[in-house]
């Protein structure tokens, strides 16, 4: 995960606290899964430790002490990388819904109850995204490859109920790409 | 006689059609409340066109019973099945389907002409239509020179203009770019929204069938699943 680079990426809008950098990311993804305080501060100390932030000010405003963070320049610099290098395109981890269908048939489980529901579950989340239209251009782009991803695993659900669909009526026809 | 009760706006009972040598419904049952948005999906040739077009009355079906707005289009007569359509189903079809020699406007007044509507009226109508679906400018432009997303926006103008209470519609954002499809699909659940309008949207497009209150998915001429979306 990149949390750390894009906790650093929001730091170069200027020094602020935990408080604010976890607020920033979550309005950034808006769909995403919120970040943790306890992961903030837990990713500060270790870019603190690895000298890609820096503590710049002690604040008490009246509450608990708020300690004000940014960006040094070997932070700046791995940011940089960072945002100009390609991510890895692709097999990473294996979705959930992969492993559920192919356990199923591994185990000779009828997969289609399965792969219906969740072509309804992943319409039913696209559907509650077009409901709630996001106003910011910048965080929809988030959510338009949010909704692309949606897209292509409904792709591949529906790939999977022709394939085992086709097994089970030739059962000699293996379930796979033809070559 | 009785008003026919119009809650049910769509309604499929066991229909059976096929082409020569290829069977494209199986028994398909299918009905669509007022004002409810149903997506009909499936792979190609699973017969979801051709359930548009039985729905819209355009294909008498071999078997079975289709009911539009409360009515059997088995008792109506052409010209009582033609004015049920032209005055309270508005149909996308896939290729826009406009008059190439009339101008967009007369297009999309068209449904209104036809309908005995004077032409002034008609054309404020539909100059209306033109302007919400981004197509004002081309009011005078001859429709075989649009291109296949203009065409389409046309299309759905053309569909609105009378404000039916069914909207039946081929995949009418396949031409379109995904932000102007998005734009225009919109435009057509909202004006479909706006009256309480029974809205079919026939596609492949998985963002399209999201829309939808419910998907019916179909599958080699017969309803294979159904699912609530809202």
């Amino acid at each position: 995960m990149s949390t750390p680079e894009v906790l650093l990426a929001v730091l170069r809008r200027g020094p602020a606290h935990g408080y604010d950098l976890k607020r920033d990311h979550d309005e950034w993804f808006p769909d995403g899964r919120p970040l943790a305080y306890g992961q903030v501060y837990s990713t500060l100390a270790r870019l603190e430790r690895d000298g890609l932030v820096e503590v710049v000010e002690t604040r008490t405003e009246g509450g608990p002490e708020r300690t004000v963070y940014a960006v040094t320049e070997a932070g700046e610099a791995h940011v940089q990388t960072w945002l100009s290098d390609p991510a890895p395109a692709g097999g990473g981890s294996t979705e959930e819904i992969v492993r559920k269908a192919i356990a199923a048939l591994r185990t000779g489980a009828d997969p289609a109850p399965f792969l219906v529901a969740q072509r309804a579950a992943h319409l039913r989340r696209m559907r509650a995204l077009a409901d709630e239209p996001v106003a910011d251009p910048v965080a929809g782009l988030a959510r338009d490859h949010l909704v692309a991803h949606l897209d292509a695993d409904l792709r591949w659900l529906d790939l999977a109920v022709a394939r085992t669909s086709q097994a089970t009526t030739n059962p000699a026809a293996p379930v796979g790409g033809t070559r | 006689m009785t008003a026919p009760n119009e809650d049910t706006a769509i309604e499929l009972v066991g229909v059976e059609h096929a082409y020569r040598r290829t069977v494209a419904l199986r028994g398909v049952s299918l009905r669509v409340d007022a004002g409810e948005v149903v997506a009909v999906t499936g792979p190609s040739g699973c017969g979801k066109s051709t359930a548009l077009h039985v729905a819209a009355g355009i294909l008498r079906p071999q078997g079975g019973m289709v009911r539009i707005l409360g009515r059997d289009l088995a008792d109506l007569d052409e010209t009582a099945r033609t004015l049920l359509r032209r005055r309270r189903v508005g149909i996308v079809l896939q290729f826009g389907q406009l008059v190439p020699d009339l101008t967009v406007l007369d297009n999309v007044a068209l449904p209104l002409l036809l309908d005995g509507y004077d032409r002034f009226a008609a054309r404020t109508a539909a100059r209306g239509w033109l302007v919400r679906v981004g197509l004002d400018g081309e009011a005078d432009t001859p429709s075989a020179e649009l291109s296949g997303g203009q065409g389409q926006r046309a299309a759905v103008a053309r569909a609105l203009v009378t404000g039916p209470s069914v909207v039946l519609a081929d995949e009418p954002t396949g031409s379109l770019d995904t932000v102007g499809g998005e734009q225009l699909l919109d435009l057509l659940l909202a004006a479909a929204r706006e009256r309480g309008a029974a809205v079919v949207l026939v596609t492949h497009d998985n963002v399209v069938a999201s829309r939808a209150d419910r998907e019916v998915r179909l599958l080699d001429g017969h309803v294979a699943t159904e699912a609530v979306l809202r």
